[in-house]
């Protein structure tokens, strides 16, 4: 396998980008095609991953470039989450962006870089192409989060690439003195050398360095103490935007913990330590983000609350260390299944609000009240996706949280998994509550809210989504386990 | 290297880095606080020769110094509206007691690590650094021309004026 097809997939997107850019500047009387460039683009590089399944990686074949990248089924399977998660965001975006007509081309071609960048993120098997893959899937997040063009946004933009750049930099510091403790930049390097006995002695660097890559990645995950952007910048961007980088930029990041942490630093010297300390943290974000979330009245803070507290869900499954020979394989699949079922879910929400406060110029839920009479399609699809991030059975969310707190059970962390289960009880109070104004009361307005193809197809698409895997969910079980176990070969 | 001398030379240096850094902070005007920061950028690359690394001083006093320095300057004057005040801020008293304990820390773990030596300053000519740039670290070295890019075309989204935007529209 030569080194462009190992990079096929982004570079269909990137490549899709480029024509984006040359289409609008050349062709502006043609803008209309320019998303459906983009979508050409991921279904090539969507189409590009497929060409790969069932393929039996050897060694060879999985890290190219010097080891620096990697093509396994752990990758593959993030391709096909940002992927899908791109194409519902382009479809989603394209009333916004015809209404509010800034360069068009340019922001379909900054989302198309994004999708790029976190795809390479989750595919980075060295420490400086995960920093440039980073700063990659970051830059044109902090321009597009800034697109709108009241001051709500231009602040959620500002405020967005300042504390990104905080996150870099420790980032960066961390990674400095791995590489000034290991002499290598690559995590099967670095990985060796922390197994290895020499590595007791530094074990202060060791662990200095990774408290600073937590940090650093956790502005990204978005997890408790490293939360206090969210909800400014999820009310303050554009809704499309904000609904990419709810998953999007969470999912990347969550993708690269989990492999920079067990094949870097997974030796017995430190995992006790970094399962500790993110047992520690999946609690307080849950909490935290449950609690705050339940006063909100604004849909977009509330949603940005609550993705902090999925995103502690999350952690409890990095903290999910057992012992024995599938050490990290249970806790580390129901990351990879969470991160694609909240990604749906999640995004089904936000599109729906994108769909609905188009219409009735609103983000605040009261005025979400009798939604079910204006638009009974909008409004069922909206409860559906908030009774599956609830975790309600027989839903997707369900599985999702039943395989993570089993993990947690298994690893000894019950109590981890009985604050996690409080916790679902507190969500369900405000999840249900939106979800309950969908369906009662209302009763001054009863003018349709219609919505446009483009939206009915971005929320069937990813309504249905979280429908199939509700109905059947061991494809996608047995696709994050097979990710997962790669990571411990 | 032998002698006294490098080692004088890296206090000297490291000095004049620390003083220019903490200046940065402390100036009450951001010009002054530029000009500082300067001085810092000079005091790294002068690390960097005594690293060995001739072309990574060149390229730190040609891109920092020169480039970036410069491109501070000029947003700050032409940023009409806008104090030239270095702001002042409640929590500067917090930060100093934190700042101060994470170097206590970082002190502590680097004066207690067994950093790796390496006995022979490795290759860093320019074409060694070219040559890895092209092969091994090809990757990364074009996922950051992409990041360029796209941060390039989406900074000039972000200036361009409503008229410009409306003769665009029209076009």
């Amino acid at each position: 396998m030569n080194g462009i097809d190992t990079v096929g997939p982004q570079l269909s997107v990137l490549g899709a980008a480029g024509l984006i850019l040359v289409v609008d500047a050349l062709m502006p009387q043609h803008r209309r095609m320019l998303p459906f460039i983009a979508l050409f683009g991921l279904i090539v590089s969507a189409l590009w991953t497929v060409s790969w399944v069932g393929r039996d990686f050897a060694p060879a074949d999985i890290t190219t470039f010097d080891g620096t990248f990697s093509l396994d089924q752990y990758s593959a399977f993030f391709y096909f989450v940002f992927v899908g998660i791109t194409a519902t965001v382009v479809l989603a975006s394209i009333d916004w962006v015809n209404r509010e007509g800034r360069g068009q081309g340019e922001y379909y071609a900054l989302v198309m870089t994004v999708c790029s960048g976190l795809m390479f993120l989750s595919a980075s098997r060295d420490l400086i192409t995960i920093f440039l893959s980073l700063e990659l899937s970051s830059i044109p997040q902090y321009i597009l989060a800034g697109w709108g063009k009241d001051k709500r946004s231009s602040e959620a933009g500002i405020k967005y690439l300042l504390v990104g750049a905080v996150a870099s930099s420790l980032l960066l510091y961390g990674m400095a003195l791995l590489y000034g403790a290991t002499g290598t930049t690559l995590l099967d390097g670095i990985g060796a050398y922390v197994a290895s006995p020499e590595a007791e002695a530094n074990r202060g660097l060791l662990v200095l360095a990774m408290v600073l890559l937590m940090a650093g990645f956790g502005f990204k995950m978005a997890v408790v103490p490293f939360q206090m952007w969210v909800p400014d910048v999820y009310q303050g961007a554009p809704t499309p935007v904000a609904a990419f980088l709810s998953v999007g930029s969470k999912g990347a990041a969550f993708a690269v913990v989990v492999r920079v942490f067990i094949v870097a630093l997974g030796a017995d010297l430190l995992s006790d330590d970094w399962s500790m300390i993110f047992a520690i943290l999946a609690a307080v974000s849950m909490t935290l983000g449950n609690v705050m979330a339940v006063s909100q009245t604004d849909i977009k803070r509330m949603l940005g609350y609550s993705s902090i507290a999925q995103a502690g869900n999350f952690l409890i499954g990095l903290a999910a260390v057992s012992g024995g020979d599938e050490r990290f394989t249970l806790g580390a699949s129901g990351v990879l299944l969470f991160v694609a079922a909240y990604a749906f879910t999640n995004l089904g929400a936000f599109v729906a609000v994108i769909a609905i406060s188009q219409r009735i110029g609103s983000d605040q839920i009261k005025d979400y009240a009798g939604m079910w009479r204006r638009s009974p399609v909008l409004a069922l699809g909206l409860a559906f996706c908030l009774v599956s991030l609830t975790g309600i059975p027989p839903t997707v969310g369900f599985w999702a949280k039943l395989y993570i707190f089993n993990a947690g059970i298994r690893a000894d962390l019950g109590w981890l998994v009985i604050i996690g289960v409080l916790n679902s009880v507190v969500s369900a109070y405000y999840y249900l509550g939106v979800a309950r104004q969908l369906f009662t009361g209302g009763d001054e307005s009863t003018e349709r809210v219609p919505t446009s193809p483009s939206i009915s197809l971005s929320l069937g698409a990813a309504t249905l989504g979280v429908l199939v895997f509700s109905i059947i969910p061991m494809p996608l079980m047995s696709a994050a386990r097979d990710a997962a176990e790669v990571l411990t070969k | 290297m032998d002698g006294s001398g490098p080692v004088v030379a890296f206090w000297l240096l490291a000095a004049v880095t620390l003083v220019a850094a903490g200046g940065v902070l402390v100036s009450r005007n951001l010009l002054h606080a530029v000009l500082f920061l300067i001085l810092a950028f000079i005091g790294v690359a002068g690390h960097f020769v005594l690293l060995s690394a001739e072309f990574l001083a060149m390229a730190q006093v040609i891109i920092y110094v020169g480039a970036i320095s410069v491109l501070l300057l000029f947003a700050i004057l032409l940023t009409p509206r806008a104090g030239r005040d270095n702001g002042e801020t409640k929590a500067f008293p917090v930060g100093a007691l934190l700042a101060v304990a994470l170097a206590a820390v970082f002190l502590f773990v680097i004066n207690d690590t067994n950093w790796k030596t390496v006995s022979e300053s490795p290759a860093l000519a320019p074409e060694a650094l070219g040559e890895a740039l092209l092969t091994s670290w090809v990757l990364p070295f074009e996922i950051a021309s992409v990041l360029l890019t796209a941060a390039l075309v989406g900074s000039i989204m972000l200036a361009r004026t409503a008229e410009e935007e409306a003769e665009d529209a029209l076009a």
